[in-house]
């Protein structure tokens, strides 16, 4: 099966790789690129372990394909962060204890983000519905639903 | 025992030490280990629920394309145990998605490919699938061989094992009774529903010796167990625990493990083997589905005369359900004079269970926490005051044996009967239900190092895998007893090569023993520094104390020095004798029983048979809370846990015994949307036996959730639904069922 060439943008950092074309952009960001970050938990998309931002839109990268990356902007785990420190969501999750053991964190801030981009105002209903697909064993949700509250309210602060 | 007032870390909330890692995306699971030359293993898992084994072949997929090694049962050493025969089936497969077979190629593809061309022939059987049909006569037995209770002078049985605990006389004391209620409960078979699949990679050196990577809650079992399966010495075998993504007590045995090693062994190369989503809900241990008969005696002024409880727990395909902790839970809450306690440890072909967060304590204790529902009722008794009038204290010899210290069900029940949730009215057409829960603790084995640097910066390395923040709990233990500020304490999980045993992250034991640990490790370095500024200034180590972290003379010693700071004696440790290493090993005892009251308010649509869930109070004894946000987290999440499993978790089986909803799309967990927040109450009643005062907290919370939610559907509807889940087709059903009885 020969392989496909995929340029694309990672973080910010421009970024060539070579993929099979049943990977799924999973698949290459954890195999081929050593973004371990992005978890997986099913493959399926019903648990958004797995969540990045694709041109700034929230995907599963378990169900999008390697190839499908060719010119879009990606976001993941690894890139919320900057050389300054961490973003105000990761301050927020760490200061709330809003993980436990912290497989689905990574799919959370992503998704986190990816609401506030979009609305820096959400009510607690907004939050829960929008983090609907993204499943945490660990927490019952309360304290990552005040973390996103608190990281709106200080983002909001900043502006 | 050091009051609350005077503790300076314990109580507090700082950031936990791993936290960084976890929210960039650094830390590293158990699939996260790719290495050099690595091969992917995959296994063949079996079609059928129930069948024998006439044959296994792989030599096909043995020769095939990129495969490197492929192993069937026959390469794993006979005369396997239980364990062994769950890794890899030899001459029965005993559930639909038993492993039968494995490869490893180099690539995941090739390994998938591989699997087609392994040929098994079996002979199938018919599938053991309920309790009704295990326990019936002339059931179809999942093992020929299996008698209870190891009785041979029986005839085989489906029941594996019994458990009977007795006091007083049961029918004198439902004679003395004014009401009796009776009642009977069904709960399917759940998963503990951790969002990491099991994962690990081996890598087997030309010495034999082999390094296991993988995410469990024990890396010291998967050591042993390991070796046991492969007929190794566990000297062999070095066992590194990555971070772990959830357990629940479900990553407390091992599957992938002995077939890593073994094709590592056979290929020369590194083998990682991840599990799906479907095998972690097909191939892994769930817990127990249940039937329990719940009965309770009381007179009229609500005074318990006589209880008792009859369980029978599925254990799936080997021995091993729950029922020690559901026959030790069940009545544990209350004094009751005269009790029959009966539990069943039944086979069926399902996988075999492993232990669910207080394994078998949520089934039984929904049973009995119903059935007292109903009791309040038909005494007119606050459900509260009803639990006030029997519930356990210190002194109350628990009907498995023991004489409960000091312990505080009592007082959560007071402060749920205060609470705002409870003193405000139930909303508008929702019903509110209440429940108590409780979980013993364990102590077990657990070793610790304290290591201090040369500025005086603290290490402390210890075995229990950080599966909810422990690494937190113990830089504060350690912080508290040293008198050091928390930022200067840095807490690891070592592998086995790198630290002391200890048992399994379970139990709810990591804070109480291996904490126990850390805090007798601190007092070695305490020592050693008493000794080191003794031997410095000139004086008898009786004369010196240690004091917010200094070495300061005792009181009335005629000593003209400054005290010496940990890490003022660190820096000169080479003059005084050497570096500062505490360490201490226990077999702790005297772990506290947690008790909780959780209530809630629960709407159903009484169209669409959904239940909601408006809000949710947790009070639980956590003796103390080390980290107060890491303990409101274990009873949130145990919370949501528990409503998930109360209205929606359960494995659905076709008629050929395969389950039907192996993903998380249709074995629905509870998501933010269809969550409140979680109302948290900690009660600090401190455990006499920690030195801080330290119960576990960990288990508890998800005990409570099930007939809580359970009596609030009873509160609205007017009648009960016995069983769980409360899921929208059975409550529908039981609307209309009443509507068309009237």
């Amino acid at each position: 099966m020969s392989k496909t060439h995929v340029s694309t943008t990672i973080n910010g950092d421009q970024m060539e790789f070579l993929c099979e074309p049943h990977q799924t952009l999973l698949e290459v960001l954890r195999d081929e690129l050593g973004l371990t970050g992005t978890k997986e938990g099913c493959a399926t998309g019903d648990c958004g372990a797995c969540s990045v931002m694709v041109d700034g839109r929230l995907v599963c990268s378990c169900l999008m394909l390697g190839v499908e990356a060719d010119g879009v902007d990606l976001t993941t785990i690894e890139g919320i962060a900057t050389p300054d420190g961490l973003h105000v969501i990761q301050e927020k999750y760490l200061e709330h204890a809003a993980l436990q053991c912290g497989i689905c964190t990574p799919g959370f801030i992503v998704a986190t983000k990816a609401l506030l981009d979009r609305n820096p105002n959400p009510d607690e209903t907004t939050i829960r519905y929008w983090l609907a697909g993204n499943l945490c064993r660990c927490t019952g949700y309360d304290k990552i639903v005040r973390a996103v509250q608190d990281a709106a309210q200080t983002l909001a602060y900043e502006a | 025992m050091a009051e609350a007032v005077d503790l300076k870390a314990i109580g507090t909330r700082p950031v936990r030490p791993d936290g960084i890692d976890k929210v960039t995306g650094r830390a590293a699971f158990g699939a996260d280990l790719n290495l050099p030359n690595m091969l992917h293993g995959k296994v063949l898992r079996s079609p059928h629920a129930h069948a024998r084994i006439k044959s296994v072949d792989i030599s096909r997929a043995a020769a095939a394309e990129g495969v490197m090694a492929a192993v069937s049962g026959a390469d794993f050493p006979g005369n396997a145990s239980d364990l062994g025969k769950n890794v890899i089936a030899r001459d029965k497969v005993l559930y639909h998605g038993h492993a039968v077979a494995a490869v490893a190629a180099k690539t995941q593809l090739q390994a998938e490919a591989a699997l087609e061309l392994i040929d098994v022939e079996y002979e199938v059987l018919e599938p053991v699938m309920s309790l009704d049909q295990a326990m019936a006569d002339g059931a179809t037995l999942v093992n020929e061989n299996q008698h209870t209770n190891g009785d041979t002078s029986k005839p085989a049985s489906n029941v594996a094992a019994t458990q009977r605990f007795e006091r007083g006389d049961l029918e004198a004391g439902f004679a003395e009774a004014d009401v009796i209620v009776e009642s009977e409960h069904r709960v399917p078979m759940a998963h503990q529903g951790y969002i990491e699949p099991h994962a690990c990679t081996a890598t087997v050196n030309e010495d034999g010796k082999s390094t296991v990577w993988c995410c469990t809650q024990g890396h010291f079992d998967v050591r042993s167990l390991t070796a046991q399966v492969l007929g190794e010495s566990v000297g062999n075998i070095k066992v590194i625990p990555s971070e772990i993504g959830g357990g629940f007590g479900g990553k407390t045995t091992i599957y992938l493990e002995p077939l890593a090693v073994k094709m590592s062994q056979m290929s020369g190369r590194p083998v990682k083997m991840t599990m799906s989503r479907e095998d972690v809900f097909r191939a892994t241990g769930p817990t127990s589905g249940t039937w329990c008969r719940a009965k309770v005696g009381a007179k009229k002024d609500g005074t318990f005369t006589a209880a008792s409880a009859w369980l029978a727990y599925e254990a799936g395909a080997f021995p091993g359900a729950p029922i020690g902790p559901g026959c030790m839970s069940v009545l544990a809450p209350y004094e009751v004079p005269n009790l029959v306690i009966e539990g069943n440890d039944v086979l069926v072909n399902k996988p075999k269970v492993c232990a669910y967060r207080a394994p078998g304590a949520p089934q039984s204790m929904h049973a009995m926490e119903c059935a007292i529902d109903e009791l309040a009722r038909k005494l007119n008794m606050d459900p509260i005051e009803l639990r006030l009038k029997n519930a356990a204290g210190e002194g109350t010899v628990a009907p498995y044996g023991p004489r409960f210290p000091a312990i505080g069900l009592r007082e959560c029940l007071e402060a749920a009967k205060e609470h705002p949730n409870y003193t405000a009215p139930v909303p508008e057409g929702a019903g509110r239900g209440l429940a108590v829960g409780f979980w013993f603790n364990i102590g077990m084995q657990s070793s610790a190092e304290v290591r201090i640097a040369e500025d005086g910066a603290v290490t402390v390395m210890e075995g229990s895998p950080d599966i909810g923040g422990s690494r937190a709990s113990m830089a504060l233990m350690a912080a508290e007893t040293l008198g050091v500020p928390y930022e200067r304490v840095k807490a690891h999980v070592g592998d086995t090569e790198a630290t002391g045993f200890c048992n399994v992250t379970g139990g709810s034991r990591t804070t109480f023993a291996t904490g126990m640990a850390v805090i007798q490790a601190c007092e070695d370095i305490i020592a050693q520094c008493k000794q080191r500024a003794a031997l410095t200034w000139d004086l008898d180590e009786e004369q010196v104390d240690w004091v917010d972290g200094e070495a300061v003379p005792k009181p009335g010693v005629n000593a003209d020095v400054n005290p010496l700071s940990l890490a003022d004696i660190a820096r000169g440790a080479g003059r005084t004798g050497g570096p500062l290493l505490g360490r201490a090993s226990l077999n702790a005892q005297g772990a506290g029983a947690s008790f909780s009251c959780n209530f809630t308010d629960a709407k159903v649509d009484k169209e669409t048979g959904k239940v909601d869930i408006l809000s949710f109070t947790a009070v639980q004894d956590a003796g103390r809370a080390i980290h107060p946000s890491y303990v409101e987290g274990q009873m949130q999440g145990g919370a949501v846990q528990g409503i998930g499993w109360a209205l929606n978790e359960e494995y659905i089986y076709d008629a050929d015994g395969v389950m039907e909803n192996a993903g998380f799309l249709d074995y629905r967990v509870p998501v933010a949307s269809d969550m409140p927040m979680i109302d948290t109450q900690i009660i600090e009643v401190p455990n006499p036996f920690h030195p801080y005062g330290v119960r576990g907290v960990g288990e508890t919370p998800i005990v409570a959730p099930l007939a809580a939610v359970s009596n609030a559907v009873r509160d609205q509807l007017g009648f009960r639904i016995d069983d769980l889940p409360l899921s929208p087709p059975r409550v529908l059903e039981a609307i209309d069922g009443q509507e068309g009885g009237e």
